[in-house]
């Protein structure tokens, strides 16, 4: 009974979808690979002459490419770290406490919807080394008598941009370990209760083991997103320095191709970052299906 | 036994009080963002602190947007203006995509749907400059740099496997005996989606859009690459343009900060039902 146009429908309805993606996203990106293997100049396009993998080559033997790399890594490990940790404590926090859970679970979420270059602004102005309100009140209070620049130590600014990033994903982590904790069944729980278990071993085996499925997701969305939100935020805050303290690929991607102009450069490095992710982005779903099986 | 219900109310009552303090710890520096747009510049940069603002003024926002009596000395209108046009284009054009493709994976059959999730994945572990740096040539190719449309059509196909994959998990809440039902009286296909089924599946749209519209909204590292003329920029873009003052007018910035963020609070309290579920992609549902 089913007609010709039937058998189509379903490929209709993605049609228009394959071919956006086709011509926006796939194409482009591929281009991308093809500008890498050239010496592609944003200021002299005129003279585009193929260099094979030379770039990659000149990347590979960049010491600044592999400071970024290791920012990149350091900042994802330990922000999704802090962030699964902490984000455990609050939604067991939550899950406990008596009243007003509802409102004060409208009020959480509220930073983690925030565009990333906003909490870079408000961090900026939190760690200002003249008038930011952390100098000021370690300033009254006596715990230092002069000005810390923040942002402008090679040692202390790193740590700085963490923090903005884990004030801000702290909440989704959270969010996410919450729902599960209210949608655990109470029967595990009960049991464990009349056998004697202490709360903390309630905690260890039997909510953990629970939640496992949940903290691999959160885990996986929040590696894959760290690169990306982590650009906007460095970038409102520090701009990848001082002297590459907070480069990262992102950053330094920026800095290469469009600052100094060496497209085909920054063409190269924005590849390789993209095949680290991409490559993370399929091993963490591989282990997600293994997991659900 | 009594003592054991004692001790869980003191435990709930201390884990609220715990949960005050995260809580203000999480608004603090947003409320003082907030109240830095409304200071004086004395109070700003007073030493020690002032806690609550003696004086309010508006003059941050009119430097911004101009008043009645003023010129804006800078494009936050424009600025305004394109974000406000760029995301809801983007997001319209996403849904109507999304909304149909989420259809085709959620009642059909065919190949590729199981890599579904893996490609929503993806798209989000692409790094902005990545997609950014190919699509600047390309677009000054078509005259697409420096337009409102350029970013229109890439923040579309962005968002679009994101609305694809939440609106899948939304039509396969709806029975299909529903749309079958229609058929079987005589409507076609189309007619059993658009009479039917997309009807039914109305909160998950908006909630999709809103989230899109976000997105959008929120993007900043492929803006910056794509807008360089104040006619075409966004808001994040436009808040960039403040760092490379040699001295930072933190009103004005603080000022643009709120800007972004009113919708940003305002749209979040709309879809906090489905937050969970938007933001792990309907992993979690």
């Amino acid at each position: 009974m089913r007609t010709h146009s039937e058998r189509y429908f379903p490929y209709v309805l993605i049609l228009p979808s394959v071919i956006g993606t086709f011509l926006l996203i796939v194409f482009p990106l591929v281009y991308s690979f093809f500008l890498s293997l050239t010496s592609f100049h944003l200021l002299k396009a005129q003279s585009l002459r193929f260099v094979g993998f030379q770039n990659f080559w000149e990347v590979l033997h960049d010491p600044a490419f592999w400071v970024a790399l290791k920012n990149s890594l350091l900042f994802m490990v330990v922000v999704v770290n802090v962030e699964l940790v902490l984000g455990l404590l609050v939604a067991l926090l939550l899950n406990r406490a008596s009243g007003g859970q509802g409102i004060l679970r409208t009020l959480f979420m509220i930073p983690m919807m925030f565009p990333p270059i906003l909490v870079g602004l408000q961090f900026r102005w939190f760690f200002n080394d003249q008038f930011g309100l952390l100098n000021n009140i370690l300033l009254s209070l006596g715990i230092i008598d002069r000005p810390i620049g923040w942002l402008v130590r090679t040692k202390t600014a790193m740590p700085a941009v963490m923090f903005a990033d884990i004030w801000q994903n702290t909440p989704f982590t959270a969010v996410v370990f919450l729902a599960g904790l209210l949608s655990l069944p109470v029967e595990p729980l009960e049991a464990a209760l009349v056998d004697g278990a202490s709360p903390w071993q309630r905690f260890r085996y039997v909510i953990l083991p629970m939640l496992r499925p949940l903290i691999f997701i959160a885990m996986t969305i929040r590696s894959l997103d760290a690169g990306r939100k982590a650009f906007d935020l460095i970038m409102l805050m520090t701009g990848g320095g001082p002297a590459y303290a907070t480069e990262i690929l992102g950053t330094y991607t920026f800095r290469r191709a469009i600052v100094d102009y060496q497209f085909a450069y920054g063409a190269a490095i924005s590849f390789i970052d993209m095949v680290l992710t991409v490559g993370f982005a399929v091993y963490l779903y591989r282990q997600l299906l293994k997991g659900r099986t | 036994m009594k003592s054991r219900r004692k001790r869980e109310r003191v435990v709930a009552a201390l884990c609220t009080v715990f949960a005050v303090i995260v809580l203000v710890i999480l608004l603090f520096p947003t409320y003082w963002m907030v109240q830095t747009s409304f200071r004086v510049g004395r109070e700003i940069n007073a030493f020690p602190p002032v806690w609550f603002p003696r004086e309010v003024t508006l003059s941050s926002y009119i430097k911004l947007f101009g008043s009645p009596h003023e010129e804006a000395s800078l494009p936050f209108r424009e600025y305004f203006r394109n974000s406000f046009l760029v995301a809801l284009s983007s997001g319209f054009f996403s849904i109507v995509l999304g909304t149909l493709a989420g259809y085709a994976f959620s009642r059909f059959e065919f190949r590729g749907k199981r890599n579904l999730f893996l490609s929503v994945i993806l798209m989000r572990a692409i790094p902005g400059l990545a997609l950014g740096l190919p699509l600047l040539v390309l677009f000054k190719r078509v005259q697409l740099v420096n337009t409102l449309s350029g970013l229109i059509l890439t923040y579309t196909m962005l968002n679009t496997p994101f609305v694809i994959w939440l609106m899948e998990g939304f039509f396969a809440d709806i029975p299909a005996e529903l749309s079958e039902a229609a058929r079987i009286d005589g409507c076609s296909r189309w007619q059993a989606l658009w009479k039917v089924d997309i009807p039914l599946a109305a909160p998950g749209i908006s909630a999709s859009a809103i989230f899109s519209l976000l997105l959008s909204w929120n993007e900043f590292a492929i803006a910056l690459i794509l807008t360089r003329t104040p006619a075409s920029r966004t808001l994040p873009v436009g808040l960039f343009d403040f760092v490379g003052e040699f001295f930072i007018d933190w009103g004005g910035m603080c000022a643009a900060g709120t800007i972004i963020l009113i919708p940003v609070v305002v749209l979040t309290f709309f879809i906090q039902k489905w937050m969970v579920r938007g933001l792990t992609f309907g992993a979690i549902k």
